[in-house]
């Protein structure tokens, strides 16, 4: 709200100089702090991402770069017909909603939990982000040996009052091993972004619901749900590009198997490219989900947009 | 609604008083909310808590049915990692991550301040062409970046690494920059403009040591990214310049054999991003939302 209103602190002495008295000399002065950092990422990370669009119409193996062809848009329709492609799409929506609800769920719960006063609320705040901070490929292969092993992993054991047997969890449950991983790693960034936007909600509002007689659970969906609405959705939106590029989890504990059944679409990308060296139809699929993923990154950014226009 | 237009201070200051008189009468709910929490915490802790001791056991108890508690701590495992030859991949992690770190603070401080202060038209669309190249999924840039690097010489180079952590790091950098530059008070900015300060005497006397805090506070989410970084590096390294996540590689195929020693390895490799987080935790959600949330 209320940006134009704003005065820029730089050109305090001079009132909103309109576009026509700043002169391209001027202009190009003070553009000039952000050149660096804009060239830099333009080279870094746009470059390369036009080149991949330029491969992708080409058939070109990675391991004899002197024989690329042009094919028009025949990479396309392989990868559109490829049945492993279709498998590594569905695996990917599946992992990533899994994730992104479960986190989300867990993580508002453990936020409500935080946004408590209790003994050693800092230590457990913590413990809880501990999981988010590990590296990702470590935390990985610890879970497929120490926890997941059917003979000697602390799942089996925890659950075997419960008459659970020496269930081989990665080859029989390869996709809810995956997920409780990512869940595991993930509820914390859920957690925090939530519990920033519980921390934000005005205590007088809250204080006033109380003396209006309301319960804990009515305030709690009436007031805080409400409030905590866009921060979920931050949450949701950021969680998800995020998670559906997930890689290390998939490279360390199944490689994408048992057969395809953990195949998604980094994973797929990533053995077109380095397993088949074929970097037209890579290139493709890499394609397509940059095209997925601006779709999700549009509602990101409105969201982001409205949290950040109440704060200019 | 009312994010940050609600005056913070009083209104934390009241949300704390609130809370503080909350937790004088101990209720029967607090206590139970108390125990939960830590229940919680502690299982969602303990696969690190387990790796750590794993580390400090003989290969014959860290895989036994049911799970060994109480052992004989040796350092045995860290040694044999050692002797692995596990220094040049920490070396190699730590370059990538400080080197990428300071460009990327280089980078970001003046892009920043060009669309927090200084207000360049267009401002808004740089912040989010920014964001925007933070969202694009790594697997779209990966094969042009092998492609040049192979054709350049910079494969498996430490160097070029590096660079492509600096591009990785540089949205999350110039966005939290900005939400601190934004929280500077403008009266000391507009006096040293009376002063006649120029650019760079205003940056390094006067905004640099006001956003100190929120610099390192970047700094060291950029570290914690940069080192936990694996798809790039198992894809652009091979010995010479190959990062810690991409020794852990080595322990894929002789799974069950050597849990205590990966353990081991882990240990060494997740506790320098542990730390740093543990740091840096206060604005670990600012920057994990690219600035969006305090």
């Amino acid at each position: 709200m209320a940006v134009d209103a704003e005065v820029p602190v730089g050109t305090a002495p001079r009132r909103r100089p309109g576009p026509k008295r700043l002169s391209t000399r001027e202009l190009w002065t003070r553009r000039s702090p952000l050149l660096p950092a804009l060239v830099f990422a333009v080279v870094l990370t746009q470059l390369p991402f036009l080149l991949t669009v330029y491969y992708s119409f080409q058939s070109r193996n990675l391991l004899r770069p002197g024989t690329a062809e042009f094919v028009g848009l025949s990479n396309y329709g392989k990868v559109f017909t490829d049945d492993l492609f279709r498998n590594a799409v569905f695996n990917t929506v599946e992992l990533t909603v899994s994730v992104v609800l479960l986190s989300m769920v867990l993580g508002i719960a453990f936020a409500v939990l935080l946004d408590k006063r209790f003994f050693g609320r800092g230590v457990v705040r913590t413990l809880l982000i501990t999981p988010f901070l590990v590296m990702p490929a470590a935390g990985a292969l610890l879970w497929k040996t120490s926890i997941f092993n059917p003979v000697f992993g602390l799942l089996n054991w925890v659950l075997s009052p419960f008459g659970v047997g020496d269930v081989d969890w990665v080859s029989r449950f390869p996709m809810a091993s995956i997920v409780m991983v990512l869940t595991w790693q993930w509820t914390p960034f859920m957690m925090l972004i939530v519990l920033a936007g519980l921390q934000s909600q005005s205590p007088e509002v809250l204080e006033a619901a109380k003396v209006d007689g309301a319960t804990a659970w009515a305030t709690f969906r009436r007031i805080t749900l409400p409030h905590l609405r866009q921060f979920i959705e931050l949450g949701i939106l950021l969680g998800s590009i995020f998670i559906v590029q997930t890689f290390d989890a998939i490279f360390m504990i199944t490689q994408g198997g048992p057969g395809q059944a953990t195949t998604n679409l980094p994973y797929f990308i990533y053995l077109k490219a380095f397993r088949a060296f074929d970097v037209g139809q890579s290139a493709a699929a890499g394609v397509i989900v940059v095209a997925a993923t601006i779709v999700i990154a549009t509602f990101v950014l409105r969201v982001v947009s409205n949290l950040f226009q109440e704060e200019a | 609604m009312a994010v940050a237009t609600t005056p913070q201070t009083t209104a934390e200051r009241a949300a704390a008083a609130t809370r503080r008189g909350r937790g004088r009468k101990v209720s029967g709910g607090a206590v139970a909310i108390g125990i939960t929490a830590w229940v919680v915490g502690l299982l969602f802790f303990s696969p690190v808590l387990w790796m750590f001791l794993t580390g400090f056991k003989q290969e014959a108890q860290a895989s036994t049915d049911p799970p060994t508690f109480f052992f004989t701590p040796t350092l045995d495992q860290y040694r044999a990692i050692l002797d692995r030859n596990f220094a040049p991949y920490f070396i190699n992690s730590a370059t990538a991550s400080v080197v990428s770190t300071i460009l990327v603070i280089i980078l970001a401080m003046p892009a920043a301040y060009a669309l927090s202060i200084a207000r360049i038209p267009k401002w808004r669309d740089g912040l989010f062409f920014f964001m925007s190249t933070r969202m694009m999924p790594a697997v779209a840039s990966i094969l042009p970046l092998y492609i040049i690097a192979k054709n350049i010489g910079m494969l498996d180079n430490i160097t070029f690494l590096s660079l492509i952590y600096t591009a990785m790091n540089l949205p999350i950098a110039v966005w939290m920059v900005r939400s601190f530059l934004v929280e500077l008070p403008k009266e000391v900015l507009e006096a040293a403009r009376v002063d006649g300060a120029r650019l760079l005497t205003e940056m390094r006397r006067i905004i640099l040591p006001m956003i100190a805090p929120g610099l390192a506070a970047t700094a060291l989410i950029c570290f914690i990214f940069a080192w936990n970084e694996f798809f790039f590096a198992v894809s652009l390294t091979a010995t010479k310049a190959a990062t810690v996540p991409v020794f852990l590689v080595g322990f894929i195929t002789s799974e069950g054999l050597f849990w205590a020693r990966l353990s081991a390895a882990s240990t060494m490799a997740v506790l320098p991003v542990i730390i740093a987080g543990w740091v840096a935790q206060k604005w670990l959600v600012r920057g994990l939302s690219l600035g969006a949330v305090k």
